[in-house]
């Protein structure tokens, strides 16, 4: 080795040389170590600069959902128009034309608008949705026939659009949407106090329609309801009892590696394809009906399940094992000894789990379009195979519409269905921090 | 009869030491004051009232201690005694970890390594380590050793680079073994070599001194006896700090011997005294096998 | 009989049995007393009655129901006219419609023809038919198999035992479950778009330049008359996928690297969180944003500096995605660097590395695999990927790399060929499954690699 034996001076003039270099090298790495951080920063802003973004557009779109334009009208119940035999039969009155009543309460208002088609865009200033709020009123009391009430009513959604100042009133007429007349009925409206925003209760308690200030979530809510609970009925007790037996009971084997490799792969499978498989099986072979919650849950069980049976495996796992062997040191037999103590103390975990792989479901909808759980239904879904649609497709097909209005109930469905998300998020925090524990 | 170290004169010698302020420098906290001359003549480096916590833990307690050119020392002691982290606060490797704090006046060739001014940078390529687990990159065997003459800018060129590895694993008695697998992997070598690897890794960039943590503790007993003759050859040129729990290895590699125990340095000696005379109770429990 | 009565009269006939089994086995060794001459405990007696309850007669259900359907159709269809028999597929799942609609009364009686209402009636007739034999049936093996359980109770039966052989049976048919999703979706998808490549060559499906399904429902064209090629949408699923990666790969594994290696603790609690609020909103909400907020944005800044942007942009949609993807690659990839050994750390450190060196020259390279790894599952999710380029790409099939452009991808596709009314012989209906077996597989190939590298990556270091 005395070749390579630099001896003192030489390894002393190599180490200041190794300092002099270094010296010189700093400035030049820390520089590089500072772009380096500004890239991370960089990054990390960007991130929040896209959440913020997203929420902000979101929220700035959607906020107004609360509030509805309603027009306030001095509806007179006229029996002529409303029961003209007089026999307050009830065929004849649930097929009664109340909408007439609406437009004689806008003539009244406005008297000096002549002409048909001026009458009718007067007209058009209040809702469909008037009329079956006025049937609904006189099949439940035939006595207010022939009386008058001060009703408010739902306004047309171009109207609302102009009170929550998305309409721009400096726009040229023919690019505006309402023209100078109607807007000069709305401001005589407003300054009568005869126009408001107010609760929109019609949001939160109709189905779809195809009139935006008709539009609800309330038939989207249910139908996800009922597609969930099918789902949680389904995919959480076999979730958990294959978690059970893969990490409890099954021998290290070839079958076992199998059905590992099968759920990891499941779980990163686009979720297209579990609805290809829905439409093939469950609706072709097993003729299940389409637009159905209980098709649509098994779908999103099949999904679902690799989700919550490795989130369950993963609470098993974290029993320690010293408690299936005092357990099994007591003489209980294997099945016992996990139905009695390592599930209870594992079942924290698993719920976090369910509850997660719920939330993904509930937001999931690209399977669901498969199914035809994708269709226009206006009425609120009453069971399990009634035709319906859930939350995250309804905003699909909100966003879908050509009119401006459904833009507000898009953003406000994403609202809903992110307020949903934010309490299932939550609860599963809170039951992991309530019992989690070290061991 | 027990010889107590003289304060004031370490102080002297250590230059840029910060005096310390009101406890007396020489007492450690458990009110123990270090047997033997923790002084040296020609000093590399210089450490007093070194005191480390990791959050509350307060793991090093006023340890003073001289470390000289072209000598071993050898750092013995029972298992958690600090030994580990006492030799990361001499290249500040200690920084890295979050919880660490460090106090006392730590100087390399007079210069305060844990100054405001002092770069860390400079202060590791300078101070070398080796661990106790053998370390190397997933890289392969040149890149291993060349990863620091890269990053500190050594080699103006290629062949100037190829040079410094191969002088380097020649120094480390690696070259022979390795020379035609200089593309494979470092992982891929076995322990010893890989220790041995990670020693070229160190001295590629000719640092001062070099701090060994237990370097043959993962080793055979042929791979530890390479590493001891290597170690022998490297004293030539730098000051060696090694940490050991092999007494022999202490005894085979070292010139002088500091004996940790719980955070207090209890005894620093020429090693023929500390292993045939050590003059604190700890020390002799230790070495003649009563403790740890 | 309603099906839902029928499960709870044989639940609550399982309850019975319980008790029954309990009762008996407790008899037979004189009441409490003697409970210790039973091989187990008195409920497990009760356990195994009720299984054996319910069990088979739910199972026997749950088969009539999964194929009484058709038969019934298939018995009405055979007491139709020989007209209607005749008639081809599709119209006469027509008239079965008609029935059906007429039988759960969505359209008035008057509406219908006189055949479609005798075969509505003789639908009623024989549906309530088997639902009567299904109840029959069910109770009578409910019945019948529990007595003969009941009857066979003797303290000597290991009661426990066979509950326990029951309980593991079901455990291991649920666990298996998984293995039968995945021969479901490779069989259903495949199997039909075998069917579509008997209409249309396989190497024009995958070679083809031309798309455009819509003109082959038109009844002077032939399924095979060449506007299947699919590389219009590979092409389209790339460049939007391709261009998610450039927007998630970076951003992502540099967050990943800044708050893993440079932020403080606290930063890290607030920010980790909020970055992982983009994996918890739901993709039609990223499609909401790539449609209406940022496709229409693109095309004004567009304007805006002279560019010719469409609306439906690919770059809109990948932009999107690669948001969507963020925190998945960021998440994976700060596993893989916190996996990293420390000593591999300390290794550079105490050569005197600088942290950045460090972090690009040692743990960067020991990740490599890991991220690799994690960036094919990307990947295999940004190809996957249905609800935001099912909003915010285009219909068209261009082929193009241009993002300025609009593209369309190949679940764009599926989903406007299986939305709406299906026939499912028509090759249109078919291409989709044809499409959805080529993601299968793509998609699949990248996870198994990906999965592969990733837990080869994890064992490397424990
Ligand atoms: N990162 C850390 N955080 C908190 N405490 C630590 C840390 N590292 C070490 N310690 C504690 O500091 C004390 C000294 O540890 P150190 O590793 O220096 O011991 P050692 O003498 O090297 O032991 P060994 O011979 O086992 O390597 C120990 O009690 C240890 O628990
Ligand atoms: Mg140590």
């Amino acid at each position: 080795m005395s070749d390579t034996d630099l001896g003192p001076a030489a390894v002393e003039n190599a180490a200041k040389r190794t300092r002099r270099l270094v010296e010189k090298s700093l400035k030049r790495r820390y520089r590089a170590e500072r772009r380096f951080r500004a890239y991370g920063m960089l990054a990390v802003a960007l991130g929040l600069v896209f959440v913020g973004f997203l929420f902000s557009s979101i929220i700035s779109t959607g906020w107004t959902i609360f509030q509805q334009s309603y027009v306030q009208l001095d509806i007179r119940y006229d029996a002529e128009v409303v029961d003209p035999a007089g026999e307050r039969d009830e065929q004849a009155i649930s097929t009664a034309d109340y909408s007439a009543l609406i437009k004689a309460a806008l003539r009244e208002r406005f008297p000096d608008v002549e002409g048909r088609s001026e009458r009718r865009s007067l007209y058009g200033l209040a809702s469909d949705a008037g009329q079956f709020e006025l049937r609904e009123r006189v099949m439940a009391d035939p006595d207010l026939i022939g009386s008058t009430q001060t009703l408010w009513l739902l306004a047309d959604d171009r109207v609302d659009l102009l009170m929550k100042g998305k309409i721009d009133r400096d726009l040229p007429e023919d690019q505006r949407g309402l023209s100078d007349q109607e807007l000069g009925w709305i401001d005589s409206l407003l300054a009568n106090g005869r126009l408001d925003l107010r609760f929109n209760r019609a949001f939160f308690t109709n189905g779809d329609s195809r009139e935006p200030e008709q539009a609800g979530v309330w038939g989207a809510v249910v139908g996800s309801f009922f597609t969930l609970l099918v789902t949680l009925l389904l995919s959480f007790p076999i979730g958990v009892a294959a978690a059970v037996y893969l990490e409890e009971f099954a021998p290290r084997n070839r079958v076992t590696d199998f059905i590992e490799v099968n759920i990891n792969n499941l779980a990163a499978v686009p979720s297209i394809v579990f609805g290809l498989l829905g439409l093939a099986v469950f609706i072709q072979l097993f003729g299940l009906p389409r637009s159905a919650p209980v098709v649509g849950g098994l779908v999103l069980t099949l999904m679902t399940l690799p989700t919550i049976i490795i989130a369950s495996r993963a609470a098993l796992k974290g029993v320690p094992p010293s408690i299936r062997e005092a357990a099994l040191g007591m003489g209980a037999s294997q099945v016992q000894t996990v139905a009695h103590h390592v599930l209870p103390l594992a079942m924290p975990g698993m719920l976090t789990g369910a509850i997660i792989g719920m939330a993904r479901a509930l937001g999931e909808s690209a399977p669901l379009l498969m199914i035809g759980m994708v269709a226009f239904i206006v009425d609120i879904p009453g069971g399990l195979t009634d035709p319906s649609t859930v939350l995250p497709v309804q905003v699909y097909l909100w966003a879908d519409s050509p009119e401006r209005a459904f833009l507000e109930r898009t953003s406000g469905a994403i609202l809903v269905l992110l307020g949903f998300l934010l309490i299932m998020n939550a609860t599963a925090v809170i039951l992991r921090q309530k019992f989690e524990r070290r061991w | 009869m027990v010889f107590v170290s003289s304060a004031e004169a370490s102080i002297k010698t250590a230059p840029a030491s910060r005096a310390s302020g009101s406890a007396p420098p020489e007492r450690t906290a458990a009110g123990q004051r270090t047997v033997g001359d923790i002084t040296v003549k020609n000093p590399v480096i210089v450490c007093r009232d070194v005191n480390v916590y990791y959050g509350d833990k307060h793991a090093i307690r006023n340890v003073s201690l001289d470390i000289a050119h072209n000598e071993v020392i050898a750092m013995i002691g029972p298992s958690g005694c600090g030994k580990s982290t006492f030799l990361r606060c001499l290249n500040r490797l200690n920084d890295t970890i979050p919880t660490a704090l460090v106090s006392g006046a730590i100087s390399l060739e007079g210069q305060d390594i844990y100054d405001k001014r002092q770069d860390v940078v400079q202060l590791r390529a300078r101070v070398g380590m080796v661990f106790q687990k053998p370390n190397p990159f997933p890289k392969s065997v040149y890149e291993n050793v060349a990863y620091g003459p890269r990053i500190h800018g050594l080699a103006a060129d290629r062949t100037e680079l190829d040079e410094i590895v191969q002088t380097s694993l020649q120094r480390a008695g690696l070259w022979e073994e390795v020379k035609d697998r200089l593309e494979q992997p470092g992982t891929a070598l076995s322990g010893g070599q890989q220790q041995r690897l990670c020693i070229a890794r160190t001295i590629a960039v000719n640092p001062e001194v070099i701090l060994m943590d237990e370097p043959c503790s993962a080793l055979d007993p042929i791979a530890t006896a390479r590493i001891e003759d290597l170690i022998d050859e490297l004293k030539q040129n730098y000051a060696i700090c090694i940490v050991t729990h092999s007494m022999q290895q202490a005894a085979r590699v070292s010139q002088r011997t500091a004996y940790f125990h719980l955070g207090d340095l209890i005894e620093v000696g020429s090693t023929d005294q500390i292993f045939t005379n050590p003059r604190h109770k700890l020390t002799e429990d230790y070495i003649t096998g009563r403790f740890g | 009989m309603q099906t839902s009565t029928l499960v709870l009269l044989l639940l609550i006939l399982s309850a019975a049995a319980y008790r029954a089994g309990r009762f008996r086995s407790l008899s037979l060794v004189g009441g409490l007393r003697g409970a210790r001459n039973l091989h187990s405990l008195p409920g497990y007696y009760g356990l195994l009655t009720a299984l054996w309850c319910a069990i088979p007669s739910l199972l026997i259900l749950a088969l009539w129901h999964a194929v009484d359907g058709r038969i019934v159709t298939q018995m009405v269809v055979a007491g139709m006219s020989s007209e209607t028999q005749a008639l081809p597929p599709g119209q006469l799942s027509l008239v079965l419609n008609d029935v059906r609609n007429l039988v759960a009364g969505a359209i008035p009686p008057e509406m219908a023809s006189l055949e479609v209402q005798a075969a509505a009636e003789r639908y009623i007739r024989l549906d309530s038919l088997s639902r009567l034999a299904a109840a029959v049936v069910c109770l009578s093996i409910a019945l019948g198999v529990g007595g003969a359980v009941w009857l066979r109770i003797s303290p000597n039966l290991r009661a426990r035992n066979r509950v326990e052989t029951i309980v593991r049976g079901a455990l291991i048919a649920c666990s298996t479950i998984a293995i039968f999703t995945t021969v479901g979706i490779v069989v259903s998808v495949l199997f039909e778009a075998i069917r579509f490549f008997q209409l249309v060559p396989v190497t024009e499906f995958l070679f083809g330049l031309q798309w455009s399904p819509q003109l082959a429902i038109r009844a002077d064209q032939v399924g095979s008359s060449g506007a299947f090629g699919a590389v219009p949408l590979f092409t389209g699923t790339l460049l939007i996928a391709g261009i998610a990666m450039l927007v998630a790969v970076p951003v992502g594994l540099f967050s990943a690297i800044y708050l893993a290696e440079y932020a403080a603790r606290r930063v890290r609690a607030v920010i980790k969180p909020v970055l992982e609020v983009l994996a918890g909103i739901p993709t039609v909400v990223y499609g909401f944003f790539a449609a209406l907020v940022v496709g229409p944005m693109l095309r004004q800044s567009g304007e805006g500096i002279g560019l010719d942007v469409s609306s439906e942009s690919a770059l809109a949609a990948g932009l999107v995605m690669g948001i969507m993807i963020i925190p998945f690659v960021s998440s994976l990839a700060d596993d893989m660097i916190t996996a990293v050994p420390r000593s591999l750390r300390d290794g550079s450190y105490g050569l005197g590395a600088t942290q950045s060196e460090t972090i690009r020259r040692v743990v960067f390279p020991a990740a490599l695999p890991g991220i690799v790894g994690g960036v094919l599952l990307a990947i295999s999710r940004a190809i996957g990927e249905t609800m935001i380029v099912v909003m915010a790409a285009g219909l068209g099939a261009n082929l193009t790399a241009n993002p300025l452009e609009a593209v369309t991808t190949v679940t764009t596709q599926i989903v406007t060929l299986l939305v709406g009314d299906q026939e499912f012989d028509s090759p249109k209906t078919l291409a989709a499954f044809a499409l959805g077996l080529v993601l299968f597989l793509a998609t699949l190939s990248l996870n198994i690699i990906a999965l592969h590298v990733v837990r080869k990556y994890r064992e490397q270091y424990e």
